[in-house]
């Protein structure tokens, strides 16, 4: 088996006295699409930043394909960034900033303007050579920081957050393009991102952080249907958790648990749920209609709210706003449900 | 009073040329106002016999500007400008490049004012602290005496264009005190350029491959270029037309200033005091074009 592309050991790094990585291990391996999902100030973008270079770890080792390089400066080290403010040089021209690195190996200029072609090519930017950053749009401007950092080849590509500044759309759209250009290049990603969605649409796998430590770590479906801690859970999708008394009377346990509100079905009391479901008494007290879906908050007769989502299969707005101040009986799949620690 | 502010609100062009009228007087009348007369006078030209000003036009009072003794002015004003300049530039960089890069936000203030700190104080004092340390018995020779370097002084005084019988009456004197009181019209503009550079770039530069130096030629110089060119704009015109320092510490050869001084004064040659003054004006329309050729506004 090859080496992890990037392996963290036990690495912390504090600012004062505030610790903002807090012994994270990790691995990360070779030509794997990565997320760092978090909320700001959960350590993420300090790791992404140790693993550049730009910052060195309090206590703790970096691997990079098994060299120990957390005393590297960044310019020695085989991983390239695409920054959040993309942070195109502004007095150079698209094809000057894409070149950039390889003006810096003191590659010949032929050989540079072909290679700038080829990314250019890749980005789909063909024709914006000459243009300066400041003539781009920002979707442009974050292709072409793209390709100005995967123009060296690097061993890791690290994305600082690259779609936060795009509006919904063109996010949407670069996420497909991202992924696909990663697949063609073959090159490990690492992406910090704060936005649920868009890590579980695009990694391979991914870890959640949360106050400089990761929470868990595993594919986008694992994270989802599995949270390990009440803290994913929450994060993650939005999710019901359970815990105590009204716990023990619905599973048997007075263990928390998690359970996603699109898992629960929400039915009258006269049926009768099967054995392999946990149910639920209970009263709807609101009722949103959201086109698409509805959502409903119930009030559980032991205590306790429940949001539960619908699809709009059959019903209408009309039919949804009737179940309020109905009892109901809430059921779900035993196998739905997480047991969440913490 | 409100139904005042609903009149106003739904007018903005009144608003903004009441704001703007007193300001544009201002800059039409007094400021190009002046710069117009100066330019008509400049045309005129003095009668030799009466010393009265003939308001005529002629080309005259500029081909007097040719002849050697003040072509010799312009050169001698301008080549202090330029070297004025190039060594405040060289000075300040460094400076500029660690208050914006390096310094504390709290050390970063009490170096900020440290640097404007002399321009609290009188500019005619400044000059006189510089003939004081500069003269025979001043500070400066009083050291190089302890030092037992009186040759090496002696021997950059002997060298004609730059030397003179003391320190404090020397080209190289002047150079020195101009160097001084303009610095901070240097380090200001250098060290504002250099903040704005988003420290992401030189990031992103060394994610690159760059070595700090490589860095610095490639991104950090070319991006406070800007500020070094602001800042040469204010050394390089400020030396142009001071009159106070050639006075006080140069020797007896005219600088700009002095002519403009003595022409319009006793002299009462007003056309010729005014064709001077538009010399420097021309220098420093061609020292912009020459900038912008450069690309020195290329980043702004």
């Amino acid at each position: 088996m090859t080496k992890p592309a990037i392996r963290f050991e036990k690495v912390s790094r504090h600012f004062g006295d505030v610790i903002a990585v807090d012994a994270v291990d990790l691995e990360i391996q070779d030509g794997e699409f990565f997320s760092m999902l978090g909320p700001s100030g959960s350590g993420k973008t300090t790791c992404l930043r140790m693993i550049a270079g730009f910052d060195r770890p309090t206590l703790g080792q970096i691997f990079l394909y098994g060299q120990e390089v957390s005393s590297l400066p960044p310019f020695e080290r085989d991983v390239n960034t695409v920054f959040q403010d993309y942070a195109l040089f502004p007095h150079m021209t698209v094809g000057d900033n894409i070149a950039y690195g390889l003006m810096i190996k003191k590659v010949a200029k032929p050989e540079r303007m072909k290679c700038v072609d080829d990314m250019l090519d890749l980005v789909q930017l063909k024709g914006y050579a000459d243009r300066k950053p400041s003539q781009l749009s920002g979707g442009q401007r974050q292709r072409v920081a793209l390709a100005r950092a995967l123009i060296n080849h690097p061993k890791v590509l690290l994305l600082d957050e690259p779609l936060g500044a795009l509006d919904l759309k063109l996010r949407q759209q670069m996420q497909v393009e991202l992924k696909s250009i990663q697949k063609r290049v073959g090159i490990t990603f690492i992406f910090v991102t704060h936005d649920q969605e868009e890590a579980l649409t695009m990694s391979d796998r991914m870890a959640v952080f949360n106050q400089g430590r990761i929470e868990q770590v595993g594919t986008p479906s694992e994270v989802y249907e599995k949270p390990a801690t009440s803290f994913v859970a929450g994060f993650v999708g939005t999710s019901n958790l359970i815990s105590g008394d009204v716990a023990k009377r619905i599973t048997g346990s007075d263990k928390t648990f998690s359970i996603r509100p699109e898992k629960i079905y929400l039915g009258s009391r006269s049926d009768a749920p099967s054995e392999k479901m946990y149910s639920a008494n209970g009263t709807v007290r609101d009722v949103i209609y959201l086109g698409l879906y509805t959502r409903y908050l119930v009030n559980l007769d032991d205590g306790g709210d429940l949001v539960v989502i619908e699809q709009n299969l059959k019903t209408t707005s009309m039919d949804v706003l009737k179940t309020r101040d109905q009892k109901v009986c809430l059921s779900w799949d035993k196998e739905h449900i997480s047991r969440v620690g913490g | 009073m409100n139904r005042l502010s609903g009149y106003f609100f739904q007018r903005q062009k009144l608003v903004t040329l009441l704001l703007l009228s007193l300001p544009m007087i201002y800059m039409l009348v007094v400021y190009l106002g002046s710069l117009v007369s100066l330019l008509i006078n400049s045309f005129y030209y003095l009668e030799e016999f009466t010393g009265l000003v003939v308001k005529e036009f002629t080309l005259g009072t500029y081909a007097q500007l040719l002849k050697p003794t003040n072509l010799g002015i312009f050169r001698r004003t301008a080549g202090m400008a330029l070297a004025v300049t190039v060594m405040d530039a060289i000075i300040a960089f460094p400076l500029a490049y660690y208050i914006a890069k390096f310094a504390s936000p709290r050390l970063r203030t009490y170096l900020y004012i440290a640097v404007t700190l002399p321009l609290w104080s009188s500019y005619l004092v400044r000059v006189y602290a510089w003939k004081l340390i500069l003269s025979k018995e001043g500070i400066v020779s009083w050291f190089v005496d302890l030092f037992h370097m009186n040759f090496a002084l002696d021997w950059v005084l002997s060298i004609p264009g730059v030397g003179g019988s003391s320190l404090s009456l020397s080209p190289l004197g002047m150079f020195i005190a101009f160097c001084y009181i303009w610095l901070p019209y240097m380090i200001v503009p250098i060290q504002t350029a250099l903040e704005r550079v988003p420290r992401s770039l030189i990031e992103a530069s060394s994610d690159l491959g760059a070595t700090p130096s490589q860095t610095f030629r490639n991104v950090i110089l070319p991006l406070a270029f800007p500020g070094v060119v602001a800042g040469s704009i204010f050394t390089f015109s400020l030396t142009m037309g001071d009159f106070i320092v050639p006075q006080s510490l140069g020797t007896s050869r005219f600088f700009i200033g002095q002519a403009v001084y003595s022409y319009q004064g006793t002299a009462g040659n007003i056309p010729l005091a005014a064709a001077f003054t538009m010399g420097p004006v021309v220098i420093m329309i061609v020292y912009l074009l020459i900038a912008r050729k450069l690309g020195a506004f290329d980043a702004l």
